[in-house]
């Protein structure tokens, strides 16, 4: 068989040496990224420089974020640009100087200290540009999966690297995989989960945003490896610029042959299809998702059968996140053993976070699985607006990690330990100006608005309990009140029908064992030590 | 037909392959209560009264839902179990508004039988008391979300039996509502046949035929299976 | 060109009706019809979610439950301007749910509502994914971030009142 080699093409330095690229990440382009863009090639579009939008950076709070890049002179992060910031800074350039307005330090920690896999073309190629993404290495392990590996080789090497699922649950990956390559049935499906409904959860839309191929290669592997002809992704409609990425990469990868019929000339094909959410939390769940997928209300059913049994359309159905898609082709490229060096064993390789919050540097971190919390904090220059008090992970299904246990290494286990859950890599820091039943209620109102409704303990205990909460936040609960959500939750843990239901008690759960003296103030002293609750009667609902 | 056998609250248990636990457990004497299954529909687990434990499983499992498996050690009345069903059927009853004084099921109501079965004297969580109405303009039937545990029976036998799918569920979470067509007077629905499946399949007094005020019958699960049988 | 509504109504229809085309009139292409339907028509009324429903053969109550289920589908027209605060975990801490409040009495509508006149809707979403930009509001598609009561009430009557003197 006959495998052609991608070929690097356009070249990503002109001449005269400079390359400026801008940030196009969402949260850049919410801050002015466009008009910077716009600003630097109407002053330069003529001019030997490389003006070029990229994905995100990392740093979304500094944007709009600029790189420059220049033969023989260090790399260069401008923060906070604006249009004639950024036509000054280049033009300082051009004079041989090297600015400091706006300059982050070389060191900058937040850059510096990543580790970049599934993040690391992101910020470097033009999303919208195939070419950049094959000159950066871009399906060149599709290329060699399907040319030199067997089906079975892949599942392999993917279970011998530790993989394990990045949307929050930690399930092998490579078992997965195995498990719907061995599952018998004609048509097979693919299933990404862009459905990144966490609040404070944005490393999947970075990826889709900035790297939208490293998503398809992914997938088209993990086709190829389980029989699979038919991948759907499933963005959330709050992404609509992830999805439009994702949509114009899907047309010039068919027009490239790699995807769609006979990928390469292997005579594997491959198509994919964007299905956009509407706007409901629970179809993070993968019975609820493959719902949407088929146009219905996405309502989770019952495990067992599980998706790779009796998925869409009853079908085998491989769901893995769009975060573990991005593993797929730095482990085909590089071997599992590679993986495996990264990371702390059991949990190999690196996870993405999306840290905000109080802290000085908020956006997306990417670093080894089992770094320190501490670490992470201090990558992003430390917490802002006053002393530590919590770090919240996991979103709705998450819980907090206090003070005392800031040196917890970030793995699955670890936080499981702590009674709270790695999730999809939502990091959001908390000063001590915040209130934990506040954090609490918060999500709690949030899971009753995400409720289903399918089971009576989430949609009737959601409700109840942030009942009980505002009551607390108002200053009008007794102590019994407290012992009364205690009960409530630890049943809807043990009783909802779906994921959800079963976490939505975590956050209370997490607060009440870390910082119940503060649950006391509210009942005993009607007293909301951080001054956030206002402790007037019943407040508002929203 | 294969045939498995499993333990059922200390006896041992046959039944067949594929059947459910709820369904061995019945035959074999332990009556587990429910709520949400109706013979001849495809389980939901969603109201999880049916709620049993197995060894090895680390939360309990919905017995309707759940299949019978070789070898399988079922406990159906724990404590743990019992105070997980008072606490559901207490939530149930402070959803919405349920007045036994008033609804047309008094005495036959499956929310009422459950609660009365658990020995439920009161609820400790705040009524929420919504205004969920009434739609009384079907010639026969009316509908009183009042008294609505959305089971979605009633959308279920619509559609899996009946073929009609007249009925759905409108919104999510706490706000659902069962619906005619699009969200629309009962008396106006284009594809109700006006068989009056649901309200037979209804486990309290939300659904009820119009005429009978005080009496609708107890739910026929002869003519169920008649009609499931008929429709195979 | 005198372009009459129901002109531009029909051609709403026929838009609506290619991409159910394109879909094949698939039942599980449901959802991006309704997208679709929206795009086209600004909320889905009773009678686009009947016309769905017949096209695709499906039970109209199906098609309703499927539309109402989901968040983004708006079942009430919608207001000529919108104002969508975050309320995400980051927008929270750093005062976003206040801020609806705020926006909810400054207003007198109720998040999720439209005032009466038509003018403006204001509802909440529950994270756009942007974080670090907390506070985040979105006016007309347009987002404002660090977002603060006084500046987004300013650009809020702006709009609002350049409506009324536009002909």
């Amino acid at each position: 068989m006959k495998t052609p080699e991608p070929k690097n093409e356009k070249p990503t330095v002109c001449g005269g040496g400079l390359k400026i690229s801008v940030c196009l990440g969402s949260p850049c382009l919410a801050s002015g990224a466009e008009g910077v863009l716009r600003a630097l090639r109407e002053a330069w579009g003529e001019k030997p420089i490389a003006v070029i939008g990229t994905g995100c950076m990392g740093p979304c709070s500094r944007g709009p974020m600029i790189r420059i890049e220049r033969d023989g002179y260090p790399t260069a992060y401008y923060e906070r640009m604006t249009p004639q910031a950024a036509c000054t800074t280049v033009a300082a350039y051009l004079a041989g100087a090297a600015p400091e307005q706006g300059r982050l330090a070389p060191d900058f920690p937040f850059i510096a200290l990543q580790t970049r896999v599934v993040l690391e073309q992101c910020g470097r190629i033009d999303p919208c540009d195939l070419n950049s993404a094959r000159a950066a290495g871009g399906y060149r392990a599709l290329a060699h999966a399907i040319g030199k590996m067997t089906p079975e080789q892949i599942c392999c090497e993917i279970g011998a690297s530790g993989l394990r699922g990045r949307g929050g649950g930690g399930y092998p990956t490579g078992t997965k995989w195995e498990l719907v390559r061995a599952a018998s049935g004609r048509r097979k499906y693919v299933v990404a989960n862009g459905d990144e409904g966490d609040p404070g959860a944005f490393m999947d839309r970075t990826l889709m945003e900035s790297d939208p191929h490293r998503l398809l290669e992914g997938m088209a592997i993990a086709g190829y490896a389980v029989g699979a002809r038919d991948g759907f992704i499933f963005v959330r409609g709050e992404y609509p610029l992830a999805a439009q990425r994702l949509g114009a990469a899907i047309v010039d990868a068919g027009k490239a042959g790699l995807l769609g019929r006979n990928i390469l000339g292997s005579g594997f094909s491959f198509r994919i299809r964007l299905r956009i959410g509407a706007g409901a939390f629970v179809c993070g769940e993968e019975t609820a998702l493959m719902a949407s997928v088929m146009g219905r209300r996405g309502q989770p059913v019952i495990r067992p059968p599980y998706p790779a049994q009796r998925g869409l359309w009853g079908s085998s159905t491989l769901i893995n996140n769009v975060e573990t898609f991005g593993c797929i082709a730095p482990i085909i490229r590089n071997g599992a053993a590679w993986f495996r060096s990264v990371g702390t064993p059991g949990n190999s390789g690196t996870k993405v976070f999306s840290i905000s919050g109080d802290v000085a540097t908020e956006g997306v971190l990417e670093v080894p699985l089992g770094t320190p919390l501490r670490e992470l904090l201090a990558m992003a220059g430390g917490v802002s607006g006053g002393s530590f008090k919590a770090a919240q992970t996991g979103g709705a299904s998450g819980g907090c990690i206090p003070a005392s246990h800031m040196d917890v290494p970030v793995d699955y286990e670890s936080l499981k330990g702590l009674g709270t859950i790695m999730g999809s890599g939502g990091l959001i820091v908390m000063n001590d100006q915040r209130c934990m039943t506040d954090v609490a209620r918060f999500f709690m109102h949030f899971c009753q608005d995400e409720s289903c409704g399918k089971c009576a303990p989430c949609r009737t205990g959601t409700q109840q309990a942030a009942r009980l909460l505002d009551r607390i936040a108002a200053g009008e609960a007794t102590s019994d009140d407290i012992s009364q959500l205690e009960q409530l939750c630890r049943f809807m843990r043990e009783t909802s029908l779906c994921g959800l239901g079963m976490a939505a008690p975590t956050p209370v759960l997490s607060t009440l064992r870390w910082f119940r003296e503060e649950y006391e103030n509210h009942v005993r002293d009607r007293r909301c030590p951080a001054g956030v609750c206002a402790m007037e009667g019943t407040p508002c609902r929203d | 037909m294969p045939r498995l056998t499993l333990t059922i609250n200390n006896r041992s248990v046959s039944a067949r392959r594929g059947e459910s636990i709820l369904s061995a457990a019945r035959r074999s004497g332990s009556d587990i209560p429910t709520l949400c299954n109706l013979g001849g529909l495809i389980p939901a687990g969603a109201c999880r009264v049916c709620l049993v434990e197995v060894a090895g499983y680390p939360r309990p499992v919905p017995a309707c839902a759940t299949r019978a498996e070789q070898g399988m050690v079922v406990t159906t009345d724990t404590e743990r179990l019992t105070a997980a069903r008072r606490m559901i059927v207490e939530l149930l009853l402070a959803e919405r508004n349920h007045s036994c004084a008033v609804c047309v099921m008094n005495q036959h109501c499956q929310l009422q039988d459950l609660a009365a079965r658990l020995g439920i004297d009161h609820v400790r969580f705040a009524f929420i008391s919504p205004l969920a109405g009434v739609d009384i303009s079907h010639e026969r039937f009316g509908i009183d979300h009042n008294r609505c545990i959305l089971c979605r029976r009633c959308v279920r036998v619509c559609d899996e039996i009946e073929g009609a799918h007249t009925w759905d569920v409108d919104g999510r979470g706490a706000a659902s509502r069962i619906i005619c067509d699009l969200a629309q007077p009962w008396g106006t629905s284009a594809t109700c046949t006006g068989c009056g499946k649901c309200v037979q399949a209804c486990p309290t007094g939300a659904l009820f035929e119009k005429d009978a005020p005080t009496k609708k019958a107890t739910i026929d699960m002869e003519r169920l299976s008649e009609w499931r049988r008929s429709r195979k | 060109m005198n372009v009459h509504d129901s002109h531009r109504a029909d051609d709403r229809h026929r838009a609506l009706e290619r991409v159910m085309q394109q879909h094949r009139l698939r039942p599980d292409s449901l959802i991006e019809i309704l997208h679709a339907a929206q795009r086209q028509f600004g909320w889905l009324d009773r009678d686009v979610l009947g016309l769905i429903a017949a096209r695709l053969r499906l039970p109209p109550s199906l098609v309703y439950g499927v539309a109402s289920f989901y968040h983004a589908f708006r079942l009430e027209p919608p207001g000529r301007h919108r104002c969508t605060v975050c309320t995400g975990t980051s927008c929270h801490l750093k005062g976003g749910s206040r801020l609806l409040q705020q926006l909810e009495q400054h207003f007198g509508i109720a998040c999720g509502a439209t005032a009466p006149d038509g003018s403006l809707t204001l509802e909440n979403v529950r994270c756009l994914g942007a974080c670090g930009l907390a506070p985040l509001i979105v006016i007309d598609d347009e987002a404002c971030p660090h977002a603060s009561f006084g500046p987004v009430v300013e650009r809020l009557t702006a709009s609002l009142d350049g409506e009324d003197t536009s002909p």
